[in-house]
């Protein structure tokens, strides 16, 4: 059962993608690790950490593609899973810490010791042990998703009226986050990471680690989200996306079926946000901006949506330009940002990938029945008038 | 009829919006196995009949019973598919963005709950069941067409496939004719007939010359409540029928 749902994961383009991550995965820590400095080959170990980086914000992505490119749900508000996830990587790193800190306290964080916080508040506990941290990496947001969910899923509220209370979900914990007597560190959130699992965080080695521990990480969220999307429940979320309740008077559950790809979702962002957090050295209260959902809408777009490699694509490169933007010419991205999407949304309805594949089937297409026409015994594919349709071409069509 | 021996059985169910009553104290019966033409002019609520038994319209007052038993005014739209009842709607929806094969693959019957589709692998079964139905439809070489690529009248078709890959007790059809020509008109009678041999069906239709073509009894509403019930050549003969609907 479970060798024949992973086996369905398998095509031209996963192939190509996991070939493409699998080279990355190895490459990159070889190049930094390696290659001596001053070969051309070498890859710096700043290169190494902002690619690392890059792949934590596209399995956030990914994360945004399974509900929405999927099942129509648009979530704004999945920075908010990013972010706990984040949050709760960083309890592990503070615990990390121990007496190394300003104050030298064995036990508490140094805000905790500023802040005269007599002893370590219960829900601090168990986040000195890895283990227990990445449990809580994926639990947290995923009970989260799914308290939210029942409630949103089964009050059966859809469209624009969930990518609202999505924002409102991510702002609330903006507002409870900056405030001190959370526990969290206010406004500063948590830093300072000495190191993690007993490697120096700052190491070039452990940078590396961190860079292939993400490359994995996507990799492993691709593979599932590609047997959720291409198994019977996947044509069921799709069913879901362009007629909901047509597919209610077939007798699906539309809200279980929510419920489950949502909570999948927010694991995989949670994840996301936990191996972002080594790398950035730092999570605070920022994470949790409503902008950066939209961020990440804007990346999924780009690239194409529900495609996943899209997301995967389309959050590279996106931030790729935002790097050399914020360099370059800092006062422009936010414009840079904005014209980006409004060109995708004009010009590449599909993003990159979908026009792309939309172009290569039509391709394709034309090539087979040109033979076809020459007199070659191999009919063409699949009849020729269909050249714009793919599995993502039709509007949104509600039931009557 | 009583409600015991009853497939469906609606009791004095009337629904309004914004204070307009779009039913009106509705009575009507099916017996098992019968198969029921309901005509009537535009809005005089043959579709919201539908929403109710379908739970996509919560009566203000009434009873619907299914089986003689089940009340169906507690159920969602879900359970009520799951109960045995299939719906065609009165415009065709089917999965634009799937494949003919994939639409009658999500309708046929088999468990809805995500963790079985998450792990479901097609059975020969189910494959021979979908090869038939696409045979019976006459989109057999459509199969791997997007639906959203069909005709109309296509799609009307694909949608009574779907209905029918559900297997249900009892299956509405709202206004499965509309939009075809006089030949596809008049093979979309001789499929409900098909049906109709081994499924309770209750359609709804303008078309008088498919509703005769169909030979059966006729309901007519008129203004949200039953005016006429009978063979159509009974319901025509009575003149309020001829004044609200045929002699328009
Ligand atoms: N959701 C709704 N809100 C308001 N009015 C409705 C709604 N659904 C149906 N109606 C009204 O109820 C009446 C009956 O409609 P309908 O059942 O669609 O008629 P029919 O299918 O017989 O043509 C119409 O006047 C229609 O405008
Ligand atoms: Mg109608």
């Amino acid at each position: 059962m479970m060798t024949s749902f992973l086996f369905r994961a398998m095509d031209a383009r996963a192939g190509i993608f996991l070939a493409i991550m699998a080279a990355a995965i190895v490459l990159v820590p070889a190049g930094n690790l390696l290659v001596p400095e001053g070969s051309p080959f070498h890859v710096p170990t700043y290169a190494v950490t902002l690619m690392g980086k890059y792949l934590t914000y596209a399995l956030l992505a990914l994360a945004v593609d399974l509900v929405w490119g999927f099942c129509g749900i648009l979530s704004l508000g999945h920075a908010a899973f990013f972010a706990l996830g984040g949050y709760a990587m960083g309890m592990y790193l503070m615990r990390q810490i121990g007496t190394r800190g300003v104050y030298g306290d064995p036990i508490l964080p140094d805000f905790m010791v500023f802040l005269n916080w007599p002893e370590l508040p219960w829900y601090w506990y168990g986040f000195d042990m890895f283990w227990f941290a990445a449990l809580m990496v994926v639990l947290v947001p995923g009970v989260l998703a799914f308290v939210f969910g029942w409630f949103a899923f089964r009050s059966r509220v859809t469209g624009v009226y969930l990518s609202i209370i999505t924002q409102a979900l991510t702002y609330a914990l903006l507002l409870a986050f900056f405030r001190n007597d959370m526990g969290f560190g206010g406004n500063n959130g948590l830093t300072d990471f000495k190191d993690i699992l007993g490697f120096d965080i700052q190491a070039d080695s452990t940078r590396a680690g961190l860079f292939a521990a993400s490359g994995i990480a996507l990799v492993f969220c691709y593979v599932i989200c590609r047997a959720v999307t291409r198994s019977k429940l996947g044509k069921v979320l799709v069913a879901v996306r362009d007629a909901e309740s047509r597919t209610r008077f077939l007798g699906y559950r539309v809200e279980h079926y929510k419920l489950f790809v949502w909570t999948l979702s927010a694991m995989m962002a949670g994840v996301a946000g936990a191996l972002y957090v080594p790398q950035v050295g730092i999570i605070n209260p920022g994470e949790f901006a409503p902008a950066n959902s939209i961020e990440v809408v804007i990346w999924v777009a780009v690239g194409g949506r529900g495609t996943l490699v899209g997301a995967v694509l389309g959050a590279v490169l996106v931030n790729f330009a935002k790097t050399w933007f914020t360099a370059a010419l800092p006062d422009i991205w936010l414009f840079a940002l904005g014209g980006l999407f409004v060109v995708v949304t004009l010009f590449l309805p599909k993003g990159i990938v979908g026009t792309f594949s939309q172009g290569w089937t039509a391709l394709r297409q034309r090539k087979a029945s040109a033979d076809y026409e020459a007199g070659s015994d191999e009919p063409p594919s699949s009849p020729p008038h269909a050249p714009s349709a793919t599995a993502r071409d039709a509007e949104p069509q509600p039931a009557e | 009829m009583t409600r015991a021996t009853s497939l469906l059985y609606l009791d004095g169910v009337s629904v309004s919006f914004d204070g307009f009553k779009a039913l009106n104290e509705l009575s009507l019966t099916i017996a098992p196995g019968e198969m029921r033409a309901i005509i009537g002019p535009n809005g005089a609520g043959k579709t919201t009949m539908m929403d109710v038994i379908t739970g996509k319209t919560r009566p203000d007052s009434g009873d619907v019973f299914f089986n003689g038993a089940v009340d169906l005014t507690g159920e969602d739209e879900a359970s009520i598919a799951e109960l045995g009842i299939g719906r065609k709607f009165q415009k065709p929806t089917v999965f634009e963005s799937h494949t003919v094969w994939d639409n009658l693959e999500l309708a046929l019957k088999a468990p809805r709950g995500p963790f079985a589709t998450l792990f479901h692998t097609i059975t020969g079964a189910e494959k021979t069941r979908i090869e038939d139905l696409l045979d019976l439809i006459r989109l057999n070489d459509k199969r791997d067409e997007l639906a959203a690529n069909l005709s109309h009248g296509q799609k009307q078709w694909l949608e009574i496939g779907m209905l029918l890959a559900q297997d249900p007790k009892l299956l509405l059809v709202d206004e499965p004719a509309a939009g075809m020509t006089d030949a596809e008109t008049a093979e979309t009678a001789e499929l409900l007939k098909d049906i109709a041999n081994d499924h309770s069906v209750v359609v709804v239709e303008h078309d008088m010359v498919f509703v005769r073509s169909l030979g059966v009894k006729v309901t007519v509403l008129h203004e949200g409540s039953v005016l006429a019930e009978g063979s159509l050549d009974h319901v025509s003969a009575d003149e309020r029928v001829v004044e609200v609907y045929l002699g328009r």
